[in-house]
């Protein structure tokens, strides 16, 4: 019996020797190590597969260098669970000894990675995800924390302008239930109703709904548009829906309604809706032109913000490195150097405003079936049909009246309209 | 030879938690990390086993109690900076105390059902608490979750990953320790009854609703147990943490380790969580090997993980008298026998 008890406890302690000693020493210190952390499985793969492409071109752009410095990425799945980003984070930092992160889909995942960022005094560059505190009222807590995208709010304060421009008087929104569909909604209601309009109705369908049968008949007839937030798979299926209830007035949308992550899945009842945001494959510059060309040829699909912002991060950090002539300045130097760049991106002119938030251009765009760019096909491109220059996240209210307002949420600003 | 049997698989047990106590501390901080992790999750699968193997109740709800301690932690702290000293005894009791009052609601519905039935019932309540945490706001901070800034710090500072993993360590030694006292005292072993035959128990006199509510309610409490310690693990708490997937997972590690058996539990929680969380830094095809641990340990080993030893012994005995027809086997398959036999 006891040498049985023997054999069992060698084996134990063999298995936990072999765990232990996975444990690999650091690697040396002579190159750049940069963690990318982005969803590739689960519901959001596509759009990981998207951000991760727009980084690869531009690495393949450089050959893997910045500023003569060899750079590694090292890419982890997050599976677009906050839990798990952290987690990777955390391997990145402690296994890879990486200097930065860049990544987090979810506003949920940027709210739980810019803390670890803060705990172990590494760079977190947040490429997608736009939680709008993070760079407002929260920045404080988050020292070594920049965005190269955008905040939620950011393009559709000016499409409430637009809206607003456009006569329309009452609108409909119909958004999905969670804080990033409170930020859009809020920032276009704030600035529609303060031009002088009405948010009539606001409508919370739930998070991936497929289905809005149950939604579409408490529509008010008398309303002049519907204002639409859909993200993941619900998109393709609400204007669809919507127009064969025999919706005929115009339907606006926040910029993941009608983004190129979906565009191409999408047919031609879309035609003519409106979105904002700050980029668009369809945007006419000899700069966007060569980077969708590029694109298109390597991964076989038009690029989406998703993968732009991306491609656009890589761009800045290569910039900062060539400034330094490739040494690693420490994350502080790091940080002020990008938020001190201007880069002349895909998506046009990129600056930081002093919350380390980009100020770019925002683009309303207008979905038209029609040939882009010398390609023979008429298909779906999100045509840009105005352009507000430079635009901050505090729009037009200046940073610090924007932030004595709380930040925007299911019921501010409140529904004052509503019935 | 049962006496001699039991401690031997005790001695096991403590050997194999000093061998981790002392080997862990010295590996990568990420591996510390992910034993840390495992084992404060393994206590909900442990709490689980106690309805799943020892009462035969299969829950799918047991997420909502890790949710319940989780919440009540991250809530205490981020907003009233309770628990991050010596109170955070307090948290600790005021989380098992908690989850241990939602179950003892949510056990007065779910108790009254057996199989698919109660299944399906602690799956819907389940849920509730997951809507709770998604669309109470100003609470829960809703989708986005809440931060832990900080690790409490009492004499000890709990922000050192090793003191923490000691520390989680210590927890999952107690919960083991009073988990197994349980199913091995009268109690538990009227829970084994209800298990095999509840009518036959009924007969015997025992009010086997109030065993199954009472076990609900122990289950419940140390899932609270691993809410709080989770929160701290990972740092931010969000309705991830209390959705279905997370109650599926435990159900999961607890059958994958081998249900009925405690232990089982994170020998599950650690197969699933290094694949998850390890594996899938080194190989883009982790997913495959997940499923295909699921399929080979349902197909082979309906005992989960920890009926190879039973199966090895039977090989071997097996080999020895060269006839397959007279062994018993693994703990679960005697239970088979057993009930065959009535």
């Amino acid at each position: 019996m006891t040498s049985k008890i023997e054999r069992r406890a060698g084996l134990l302690t063999a298995v936990c020797f072999a765990v232990a000693m996975g444990a690999m020493p650091a690697a040396a210190q002579e190159e750049l190590r940069i963690g990318f952390i982005a969803p590739m499985t689960g519901p959001f793969a596509q759009v990981g597969k998207d951000m991760n492409d727009g980084l690869s071109m531009y690495m393949e752009e450089v050959n893997g260098t910045f500023g003569g410095t060899k750079v590694k990425i090292i890419v982890e799945d997050s599976q677009a669970k906050p839990d798990t980003a952290v987690t990777k984070a955390k391997k990145l930092i402690l296994e890879d000894h990486v200097q930065m992160f860049i990544g987090g889909v979810l506003a949920s995942e940027g709210y739980a990675l810019a803390p670890v960022s803060t705990a172990e005094k590494t760079v977190y560059v947040s490429s997608i995800a736009a939680a709008d505190d993070l760079t407002q009222r929260q920045l404080g807590n988050y020292p070594y924390f920049i965005r190269t995208g955008w905040t939620s709010s950011q393009p559709h304060q000016p499409l409430g302008q637009w809206a607003c421009d456009q006569g329309y008087k009452k609108i409909i929104a119909v958004a999905a239930d969670y804080a990033f569909g409170y930020e859009v909604v809020g920032g276009f209601q704030k600035v529609f109703e303060d031009c002088g309009g009405k948010i009539v109705q606001k409508i919370w369908p739930p998070l991936g709904t497929k289905d809005f049968g149950p939604y579409i008949p408490t529509f008010k007839s008398d309303a002049d548009a519907i204002f639409s937030l859909m993200v993941g798979p619900m998109p393709l299926q609400f204007p669809k829906q919507v127009r064969a209830s025999g919706w005929t007035k115009p339907i606006i949308g926040g910029g993941t309604s009608y983004d190129e992550s979906v565009l191409p899945f999408m047919s031609d009842e879309v035609i003519g809706d409106v979105s904002a945001l700050q980029y668009s494959a369809g945007l006419q510059t000899p700069k966007n032109e060569a980077f969708v060309k590029t694109y298109r040829a390597k991964y076989g699909k038009v690029p989406s913000y998703f993968s732009e912002s991306n491609y656009t991060t890589a761009m800045m950090i290569d910039a900062v490195m060539k400034q330094t002539k490739g040494a690693w300045p420490g994350p502080e130097a790091f940080i002020a150097k990008m938020a001190a760049l201007k880069v002349d991106a895909p998506r046009g002119p990129v600056s930081f405003d002093d919350m380390r938030n980009p100020v770019q251009d925002i683009y309303i765009k207008k979905v038209e079936k029609t040939k882009m760019f010398g390609y023979d096909k008429d298909e779906l491109w999100n045509v840009v049909i105005k352009t507000y220059p430079a635009v901050s996240q505090f729009w037009t209210y200046g940073k610090d009246a924007f932030l004595k307002q709380p930040v925007y949420s299911r019921d501010f600003p409140p529904c004052k309209n509503c019935e | 030879m049962s006496m001699s049997r039991d401690r031997v698989k005790i001695l096991i047990v403590v050997v194999a938690l000093a061998v981790v106590a002392l080997l862990v501390p010295h590996a990568t901080s990420f591996v510390i990390l992910l034993t840390t992790r495992a084992l404060a999750f393994s206590i909900l699968v442990m709490s689980l086993d106690l309805l799943l193997g020892f009462t035969g109740l299969a829950s799918l709800g047991q997420a909502a109690y890790l949710g319940v301690g989780a919440y009540l932690t991250a809530i205490l702290a981020a907003r009233y900076q309770i628990g991050l000293g010596y109170d955070f005894w307090l948290v600790v009791v005021f989380g098992m105390l908690g989850a241990a009052a939602l179950a003892a609601l949510f056990g007065l519905l779910a108790t009254r059902a057996t199989g698919v039935y109660f299944l399906m019932i602690t799956l819907a309540l389940g849920q509730c608490v997951w809507g709770l945490a998604y669309r109470w706001n100003s609470l829960t901070g809703g989708d986005n979750g809440i931060n832990l800034q900080h690790r409490p710090k009492f004499g000890i500072d709990l922000a050192n990953q090793v003191t923490f993993f000691y520390v989680v360590l210590g927890f999952f030694a107690v919960s083991l320790l009073v988990l197994y006292t349980i199913v091995r005292s009268p109690f538990g072993r009227s829970l084994v009854g209800i298990r095999e035959r509840e009518p036959r128990m009924k007969i015997l006199g025992y009010n086997t609703w109030l065993h199954k509510y009472l076990a609900f309610i122990i289950a419940g409490a140390f899932g609270g147990l691993s809410g709080v310690l989770w929160a701290h693990t990972a740092g931010i708490v969000s309705p991830e943490n209390v959705v279905l997937t997370t109650s599926v997972d435990a159900l999961l590690m607890a059958v994958l380790g081998g249900a009925g058996t405690l232990v089982g539990g994170v020998i599950g929680a650690g197969v699933v969580l290094f694949i998850r969380e390890y594996l899938s830094t080194l190989v883009h095809w982790w997913q495959y090997v997940l499923g295909g641990v699921y399929v080979l340990v349902i197909l082979y080993l309906p005992g989960g993980l920890m009926s190879i030893p039973g199966r090895v012994r039977q090989w071997r005995g097996a080999a020895e008298f060269g006839s397959r027809a007279e062994l018993g086997g693994s703990s679960a398959l005697r239970v088979g026998v057993v009930k065959q036999r009535e």
